[in-house]
């Protein structure tokens, strides 16, 4: 189990999370349950989680697949720096956002779910995780243009002639040179 | 996609009855309780929530029983073995067990879904019916408590309006079992993502135990009786078309009508998931019986670039080609076991595997069998457990694909090949194979060039040249290889592998391949058997349905893919 980046699940249990958040804030508000405001703050709330946790960190070894069109957020992210490359700053954040969600039964699942994600995430930044954005590789155009500036001098490099010939005096077989029936003109100019 | 559905016509048939089954029960519940006149009272203040919670609910029942079944191996391999004599097509749904298993569980998240969200409604609507002071039916159905002598007359499980719908969830035990459940649900559903489980296999593992609390609780789930309905007799005093207009009246001697009485429903959870929790149970003592059985390890060799070797024999272990074994190791992890191909052949008197560092537990092992002072670790093996690799055999021409370590199975096969013949086996029917081997360098597989080498040399010697016929691509090559390959372009072996067959570079153009194959074998049932990623199976897959031909007595492709 050494090996486990806690982080990495953290992230997934999180997206849930929010999802949940959003699933059980849109039923409360839609339905006007009893204090059906902490319902539209858990939307709120499941959509920011949800932006949040969109772009998968890379991993530590080997390579990390993208979640689909995540570089946007992977940019929006990594402009707050230190805030989010932190994982206890972000096992705090989910804590303090799940406490209101938890006063309304609809939306008291997402405290849960993301209560867990906050302690996977403190599990994560206590051995030291970060959150490391998955840069996109720079294309190494190579320069179509850029070496030819003549046309080569020297023919390229063949092997020597004695191995180009070798087939076709494998084909005369043992018997010496084709004796061809009807006389054969070679047409090569 | 005619090619297709003669190749998965069972698989599908199965998906549709699957689905059907759903709805028929989804249909069918939703009916009950929207239109049976036994929950009147109860639709009266809940409304169709009522209905779409039950009916979700016997869903979500069906779909529990169903998901255990495709998790037990040992019943799928006995399955497979009795149906030896049925054709490959037929025992198909068997390789995409782990498919299914995934499918119910998006269809138990779904409904999951929707369950949740109506009983939201539901308490809701409790909560305010028992709060309504206006004196309708609604307020007056909640008002029936359960605290007066006729014990069976209450409706609302609500009973007080100072009771908040979260302490009515969590002082039930409907509440809190479900809360619970659906808590396991989910983090078994997020360390079970692909990503998680490719990469944290033990994370996924672990976790995906959390089932045994899932279990628990929905067996306890409908234990409250909280879903009430009126009683018969209850009916035949006082049916609801007669009495629910003149509800003001129901305490009132004069009146024919009497207060209705509810009773609620035994569980029956319980009664869908019993048979597959004992086929479970069932299965892990088989599994944890076969693995006290001890391994005595014959041989252990350490290959080039971290690849160990054990050779081992277990009493009355018998394998077939390609088959897999799960391995534990107490020594360095109690509780995990592990999957890996047998390389050995079900000719030899032992059975191995080779095990590459690819992780925590490889690594840990390969360390420990490589202390030469130290008592050797003690191994458990349960298994051996069958894939598609067993059938190959049957075809009279196999193509055979394997991309970097998956070309492990077809180790076993080429081995098995190489003792028939020195058996001179009359009983293989496959007169041709074609054997690509994949990968982006050779060097952790040097132990397979050998096994190549040696059958080389085994052909040559019995004038059988034409048998086998097997190209290597290796395709992670760069302007050095390539150089050095062109030098030695006239050398009779391979530079880089030693064999007499030259490695080609880059990748195979599975168009040319198949036509060749097409072409030189026009009337036969040819098998494509591969074993790596996920994106060559889509290639080799679409190849197949291309040149198989509508007539079935001609040419026909058949694709299998190993699943791990």
């Amino acid at each position: 189990m050494g090996q486990i980046e806690w982080a990495m699940w953290a992230n997934e249990q999180a997206l849930a999370s929010g999802l949940i958040l959003i699933t059980g804030g849109i039923v409360a508000t839609a339905g006007r349950f009893t204090q059906w405001y902490f319902g539209t703050y858990s939307i709120a709330a499941g959509v920011f989680i949800c932006l949040l946790e969109y772009p998968r960190g890379k991993r530590k070894k080997g390579s990390t697949m993208e979640r689909c069109g995540q570089k946007y957020m992977t940019s929006v992210v990594k402009l707050f720096g230190p805030l989010t490359r932190n994982y206890y700053v972000r096992a705090v954040l989910h804590l303090l956002l799940s406490v209101p969600a938890g006063f309304l039964l609809a939306t008291i699942l997402g405290t849960a779910c993301l209560a867990i994600a906050s302690t996977i995430y403190l599990l994560a930044a206590i051995r030291g995780e970060q959150w490391i954005p998955i840069e996109p590789k720079p294309k190494e155009r190579p320069q179509v243009g850029g070496t030819i500036k003549q046309p080569p001098t020297n023919p390229p490099p063949r092997p020597p002639a004695e191995v180009r010939k070798k087939p076709s005096v494998e084909e005369e077989g043992a018997g010496g040179p084709q004796v061809n029936p009807i006389p054969v003109t070679d047409e090569v100019v | 996609m005619g090619n297709w559905l003669v190749d998965h016509w069972l698989s599908v048939l199965i998906l549709v009855a699957w689905l059907g089954l759903n709805i028929f029960l989804f249909v069918y519940a939703f009916l009950i309780y929207e239109k049976a006149d036994k929950y009147f009272y109860t639709r009266e203040i809940l409304g169709t929530a009522l209905a779409f919670a039950r009916a979700s609910a016997l869903c979500l029942n069906c779909n529990s029983m169903l998901i255990l079944i495709p998790v037990c191996r040992n019943l799928l391999s006995f399955l497979r073995g009795t149906c030896s004599f049925c054709n490959h097509t037929l025992r198909k749904p068997l390789d995409h067990n782990l498919t299914f298993h995934k499918l119910v569980a998006y269809m138990i998240c779904v409904f999951t879904a929707i369950h949740i969200i109506a009983h939201l409604f539901n308490f809701e609507h409790y909560s305010r019916s028992q709060q309504a002071m206006d004196g309708s039916l609604a307020s007056v159905l909640s008002s029936l408590s359960r605290h007066e002598k006729e014990s069976n007359s209450w409706l609302n499980p609500i009973q007080s309006p100072n009771m908040t719908v979260i302490y009515a969830t969590f002082t039930s035990i409907a509440g809190l079992t479900g809360v619970i459940l659906t808590i396991a649900l989910i983090l078994m559903v997020t360390s079970a993502v692909e990503f998680i489980r490719r990469n944290y296999f033990e994370l996924f593992w672990y976790t995906h135990h959390l089932f045994i609390i899932y279990i628990i609780c929905l067996a306890l789930h409908g234990m409250g009786g909280i879903v009430r309905a009126q009683t018969e007799d209850s009916m035949g005093e006082s049916h609801p078309y007669n009495c629910s207009k003149s509800f003001h009246e129901w305490d009132k001697y004069v009146s024919s009508c009497r207060r209705p009485h509810f009773e609620g429903h035994p569980p029956e959870s319980w009664k869908w998931i019993l048979a597959p929790i004992a086929l479970y149970i069932f299965e892990r003592i088989l599994r944890f019986y076969r693995s006290q059985q001890r391994v005595v390890i014959t041989k252990v060799v350490m290959h080039p670039s971290n690849v160990l070797e054990l050779q081992m024999r277990k009493r009355g272990f018998s394998m077939e080609v390609g088959q897999y074994i799960f391995v534990n190791c107490p020594s360095v992890s109690l509780l995990e076991w592990h999957p890996f191909t047998l390389t050995s052949a079900p000719e030899e008197d032992f059975f191995s595997i080779h095990i590459r560092s690819a992780g925590d537990w490889t690594e840990n092992l390969i360390r420990a069998f490589e202390h030469q002072h130290s008592p050797m670790p003690r191994i458990q093996v349960d298994g051996p457990f069958g894939t598609v690799s067993e059938d190959v055999f049957q075809f009279e021409v196999a193509v055979l694909v394997g991309a970097g370590i998956g070309v492990t199975p077809f180790a076993s096969i080429l081995k098995s090949i190489w003792y028939k013949f020195q058996r001179a086996d009359h009983k293989l029917k496959t007169q041709k194979i074609y054997f690509y081997w994949i990968c982006r360098e050779t060097g952790a597989f040097a132990w397979f060039n050998n096994l190549l080498s040696s059958l080389e040399q085994e052909m040559e010697e019995l004038g059988k040249i034409g048998f086998l016929n097997y190209r290597l691509f290796l395709t992670g090559w760069d302007s050095n290889i390539a150089g050095h390959a062109a030098l030695n372009f006239d050398k009779a072996t391979d530079i880089l592998t030693g064999l007499k067959q030259k490695t080609s570079f880059g990748r195979p153009m599975w168009d040319n391949e198949f036509s060749t194959i097409a072409t030189a074998y026009p009337k036969s049932v040819v098998g494509v058997f591969l074993c790596g990623p996920q994106t060559l199976a889509k290639s080799l897959s679409k190849c197949c349905h291309r040149y198989s031909s509508l007539d079935p007595r001609k040419v026909q492709f058949y694709f299998n893919k190993e699943i791990f």
